[in-house]
């Protein structure tokens, strides 16, 4: 059995999985990733606009997959990393290539790839993944 | 008349490698004949988690990033490939939303072989000359495909190229034509996994006959002379090819050079004049000659004229070249490639 996930969905997603937009709050300059309408900081006082996120961060922490759910078999072994963005606020995902000799704070950049697919005559869906900065 | 050309130019190559000795190594060929025949010592592979699409999205934005424009000023998208990840869903739609370029812009996917990418090309410079649109990105990407066992195994890589093409250009388009005839050397069946090819029938009557006319044609058109020309870029199914083209079109092997990325890159299909083309633009000077011939089977040839202009040297730093792609690289066996490949049917 293959899994299929939400067409809606992802369009509705692609928008700020594609360039990893979210949203900030002036009032207090705090960055949220998804987006949030509502700063939680400032409440009623806040004022919310869009962010497009440089995707530039470090690594917080990261575990490696071995055994993948579903849709993910052919990445294995794979890392899957907390990332902290320069912007602020923290998102998770994969990092591409080999994840033997991974470090904690070692600088990542966004690469542009596949995310999953649904099986072969399904949905690709495409987003974000990172990569380890040259020179570490 | 404002001048028309590249406004912007990027390369995408994926990291994976697999040499000659490990595809012959499988087969029990003697890699040394095989490299001394194609003069390709290695070819790049894609991620499993790499297609068309996302490489032509990591080629635009470089590119993107040297010309320095707002990407909503871009009226048209087009992609040229010969493995669009969809057969119906256009891999356009994707790039443009990736690159942010705004919903009033045209997309299509082209396909015409390997010379997909720079038909878009011409398409891009007809409507900005035509004043329909400001810029056009025309982008060629593959991620090419090769039977197990057969002969292209060894060259059928992975790579793009893309270009925004628009005024105040860092190398201005001078000219184009196209040479096309029904010539059947090369070609895939709808729903088929791999294409079939005419073995020696791609040399002779295919791709020297197309590449030859186009060149000679553009240089006939501009009144031009080989010795004009700083760099020359020619399709690279492999090395020999397009050095054999040159020297019967009258280019030294030094013109050549720059461009000739394909030994360890491989035959990138869709990807591969346009990378090329990049790794010339990376080397030139401001007021150097590029000329490019890609080649489709099927079959056709585009052939090029570029000048190149002082804002190449503001711009071409702004994004990595085309020779940090081909040494960022990691090398894997036969296995790996078949599991990246996915050529094993479950």
């Amino acid at each position: 059995m293959t899994h299929t996930s939400s067409v809606p969905l992802y369009w509705r997603l692609k928008k700020s999985k594609y360039n990893v937009i979210g949203t900030r709050c002036r009032t207090c300059n705090t960055a949220y990733f998804p987006g949030r309408q509502l700063c939680q900081n400032c409440r009623r006082k806040g004022e919310i606009e869009e962010l497009k996120f440089s995707g530039l961060g470090k690594i917080l922490s990261y575990t490696i997959i071995r055994t993948a759910p579903q849709g993910f078999e052919q990445y294995t072994p794979y890392a899957v990393a907390v990332i902290e963005l320069d912007e602020g606020t923290m998102i998770s995902g994969q990092i591409v290539g080999n994840p033997a000799g991974l470090k904690i704070d070692q600088r990542v950049k966004p690469v542009f790839r596949k995310i999953s697919e649904d099986g072969s005559d399904g949905l690709i869906h495409y987003g974000m993944k990172w990569e380890l900065v040259d020179g570490q | 008349m404002t001048q028309i050309g590249i406004v912007g130019y990027g390369a995408y190559i994926p990291r994976y490698r697999i040499t000659v000795e490990e595809i012959a190594k499988v087969w029990g060929e003697n890699a040394e004949d095989i490299k001394n025949g194609l003069m390709v010592y290695e070819k790049s592979v894609p991620g499993a988690d790499e297609d068309t699409i996302t490489i032509a999205v990591e080629a635009a934005k470089n590119a993107l990033a040297r010309a320095g424009i707002d990407p909503k000023k871009i009226g048209a998208v087009y992609v040229g490939s010969e493995s669009h990840p969809y057969v119906v869903k256009p891999s356009g739609t994707v790039v443009a939303e990736a690159l942010m370029t705004g919903e009033n812009v045209m997309v299509a996917d082209f396909e015409f072989a390997c010379k997909a990418g720079t038909a878009a090309m011409q398409c891009c410079y007809g409507l900005v000359k035509a004043g329909e649109i400001e810029y056009g990105l025309a982008i060629g990407a593959d991620t090419s495909q090769s039977r197990p066992g057969d002969a292209l195994e060894y060259t059928a890589a992975a790579a793009g190229g893309a270009f925004i093409i628009g005024g105040s250009p860092l190398a201005v388009l001078e000219g184009t034509v196209s040479f096309t005839t029904d010539t059947s050397d090369f070609w895939r069946r709808e729903g088929e996994d791999y294409p079939k090819h005419g073995a020696r029938f791609t040399g002779k009557p295919a791709y020297f006959r197309h590449v030859t006319a186009a060149t000679r044609l553009l240089l006939e058109k501009l009144s031009l002379k080989p010795s004009d020309f700083t760099h020359a870029v020619f399709h690279m199914p492999n090395g020999k090819f397009p050095t054999t083209a040159g020297k019967e079109l009258g280019f030294t092997s030094e013109q050549l050079k720059a461009g000739l990325v394909v030994p360890h890159v491989g035959n990138s299909y869709s990807g591969s004049s346009l990378v090329g083309l990049t790794a010339a633009l990376d080397a030139a000077k401001p007021g150097e000659r590029i000329l490019v011939t890609s080649y489709g089977s099927g079959a056709g040839a585009d052939s090029f004229s570029f000048e190149v202009t002082d804002r190449i040297l503001e711009r071409r730093d702004n994004a990595p070249k085309t020779e940090y792609y081909i040494r960022k690289k990691e090398n894997i066996d036969y296995g790996t490639y078949i599991k990246l490949k996915r050529k094993l049917k479950q």
